[in-house]
């Protein structure tokens, strides 16, 4: 394979969104785990941008870094003193699912190798970017509106929901 | 760069996720290898989506961001409400259904 | 692909580094501006000593902030510490990127004309709306790394009011969105043309007042300054700092204010365009050039100026007062003005603009007298069982217990 600045630059992404994920799951201080978790958002960010879907790069970034993970982090401050921030892993667990863990990977990749149908992504010319215009006819056309108006039903039946469970109980 | 690299990318992230909710203990942690697992299956959406040319693949990326934004929004206020109770977020020792 | 090196590479530096720049030279002059606008308007002379007019101030503040010890102390995260002040600083500095602050030179032997923006990218309102988002995360993991409880409750209190705010501030957006079809910022401003009355601000008018308190909550700028509120948490999350990192704090802070004026502008007053000035030099010179950015510039700096003003105007919000004001009225009148923008688009046939300006105006009167008169019964049912006024103060920390 040729290695030209294209491949570089993935690979680049591909490092800093496996190492970040791999902080996550190894890194024993949770808010630390937190902000590996962005660099990993962020990465597969990039990689959005790679696949010419410019669009949702940047919904990524508002949502997951800019909603979900400040969520995460407020929940990591309300629920744990700085003392009991750090935690431990048991190695009968450890092991058991690491081995389940090997064994989905291998099967992932089995299917990955034995499906043949790829083509080069980078030379074949296709344009995809901007997607905003097309996603927003998508969703608008008979084919994906029920799905829209349903998700953002559901969003609403969170956050009532949300707020519901977190009130404090009134007492009458 | 050929489609296999997203996917072998987003196969490995999608392991790392499912070995982190399986060892990890802390709630919140689980949580956050839920978004990595989530994360993955996005990748993959998105690469064959390239890969095909179209752009439905990534309409559903969108509803997935939706549904985890509601996933965060409930698992969060339901671990918080634990927390008052218990004083641990550690799922192991969460495990009765009495209050 | 070919690459022109003198239009690919060198031009986009010499642009990238003449608005870096222009950011750190007006984070100086709105550090002078500010003091010396706060003593007018307090009837004192603010500082005066240092050059004419006081104008070497900042840069005597600077050079006092480089040569104090860096003090780290023991007991914080010394990574995410040392971190914290470059997370806030740099999404501040990125978001001028995608921001217009002028039209067009054209400069003969040339292939295409200059544009006078770093990257007119075609998503640019949801980058810049991406990349403030990230400005939460200086603050939260600031408070967090230091190891400090008034640093912590500082951090809860703005990432929960940012939070709150940054719906405000996307959903305000929308209805410019509909109407100029593009999220490209350049597209907006063009769109709005050179003449007042056509400017966003007018058409849709509580949406531009939601984004500008929005903007201001965001700033963390009085009267939403709860994060560093002096007087109950020392001086929230950068309490630990010191020396330079507490100087960054504040660089971003004026950088965020610089950036958001210029946004603002950009989305709602017209970007550079001024009616009776559109045609100066013709198309593309670098006389129009020049004028279409001393009118970007005269806009933020005015715009700016409406910062500080406020800052002596409003007293500071109570917590609860700040939550119900962001989830029970802005957000309320942001949602009404994206529903009543795209129905009358539908619905009026002609003048669209003017009938979307006055629906606007008329929706949001109607949304802020109902949710008042809402908020009104449920006070008048509370109090009449409650007889302990008391507690309604304290309710603000049930969001950082």
């Amino acid at each position: 394979m040729e290695f030209t600045l294209k491949t570089f630059i993935f690979y680049g992404f591909a490092l800093m969104t496996i190492a970040s994920a791999l902080a996550v799951v190894t890194v024993r201080n949770i808010v630390h785990a937190a902000f590996a978790l962005m660099v990993t958002l962020f990465g597969v960010a990039g990689l959005y941008v790679f696949l010419q879907a410019d669009f949702l790069a940047a919904t990524q970034v508002i949502v997951y870094v800019g909603g979900i993970l400040v969520l995460i982090l407020f929940g990591v401050m309300m629920t744990s003193g700085r003392l009991e921030m750090r935690i431990h892993i048991e190695r009968g667990q450890l092991l058991l699912g690491g081995g389940i863990s090997l064994a989905l990977l291998m099967l992932l990749l089995t299917v990955i190798a034995n499906t043949p149908i790829w083509k080069n992504l980078t030379d074949d010319g296709t344009q995809l970017a901007p997607t905003t215009e097309r996603i927003g006819q998508l969703i608008l056309n008979e084919k994906f509106l029920l799905p829209f108006e349903v998700v953002s039903v559901l969003l609403l039946v969170a956050l009532i929901g949300a707020a519901l469970i977190s009130r404090k109980e009134v007492r009458d | 760069m050929a489609l296999q690299y997203y996917l072998i990318l987003s196969a490995l992230l999608f392991t790392i996720g499912v070995i982190g909710v399986l060892v990890r203990r802390n709630a919140i942690i689980i949580f956050m290898c839920i978004e990595l697992m989530l994360n993955a299956a996005n990748l993959a959406f998105v690469a064959i989506s390239r890969n095909l040319g179209t752009a439905e693949g990534q309409l559903f990326v969108f509803f997935v961001m939706a549904v985890a934004a509601a996933e965060v929004a409930i698992g969060l206020a339901i671990i918080v409400s634990v927390f008052k109770h218990r004083e641990t977020i550690n799922v192991d020792e969460v495990n009765s259904l009495k209050g | 692909m070919e690459i022109n090196l003198l239009e690919q590479i060198v031009i986009p530096i010499i642009k990238i580094l003449f608005i870096a720049h222009l950011l750190i030279i007006g984070v100086m002059a709105m550090i002078w501006s500010e003091r010396r606008v706060s003593g007018w308007m307090q009837d004192r002379l603010g500082p005066n000593r240092v050059g004419p007019q006081g104008l070497l101030q900042p840069i005597a503040d600077g050079i006092k902030f480089l040569f104090k010890e860096d003090l780290i102390p023991n007991h914080v995260d010394k990574p995410l510490y040392v971190l914290a002040p470059a997370m806030l600083l740099v999404p501040a500095m990125i978001t001028i990127a995608v921001v217009p602050f002028g039209s067009s030179i054209t400069i003969p032997g040339l292939e295409n004309p200059i544009l006078l923006q770093i990257a007119d990218i075609n998503i640019g309102i949801l980058f810049i709306l991406a990349i403030t988002s990230l400005g939460v995360y200086g603050v939260v993991i600031g408070a967090w790394a230091s190891n400090n409880k008034y640093s912590l409750l500082g951090g809860l209190r703005s990432s929960a009011q940012m939070i709150s705010y940054e719906l405000t501030l996307g959903l305000a957006i929308i209805g410019v969105l509909m109407l100029s079809s593009s999220l490209s910022l350049r597209t907006i401003a063009v769109e709005q043309g050179a003449y007042p009355w056509k400017w966003n601000f007018l058409i849709h008018f509580p949406a531009f007042l939601a984004f500008t308190t929005a903007m201001f909550a965001e700033t963390n700028r009085l009267p939403f300054d709860l994060a560093e509120a002096e007087q109950e948490l020392v001086a929230g999350y950068h309490t630990e700092y010191s020396s330079m990192k507490f100087a960054i704090f504040f660089m971003a802070e004026y950088m965020n204010m610089i950036v958001g004026s210029a946004v603002v502008v950009t989305l709602f007053l017209g970007g550079w365009h001024f009616f009776g000035l559109e045609n100066v030099g013709g198309e593309g010179s670098i006389l129009a050039g020049l004028i279409s950015f001393a009118i970007f510039f005269i806009k933020t700096g005015i715009f700016l100026f409406v910062f500080i003003w406020v800052r002596w105007t409003l007293p500071r919000f109570r917590y609860d007062q700040l939550m119900n004001f962001g989830w029970k009225f802005l957000l309320p009148v942001t949602l009404t003005s994206i529903v009543v923008t795209g129905t009358l688009w539908v619905v009026v046939k002609e003048n669209k603009q003017l009938w979307i300006g006055i629906g606007n105006v008329v929706a949001a009167f109607i949304v802020v007298a109902i949710v008042a008169g809402m908020l009104a019964m449920d006070n008048n049912s509370k109090s009449a069982v409650q007889s302990t006024p008391a507690a309604a103060p304290l309710r603000g920390l049930d969001a950082v217990e």
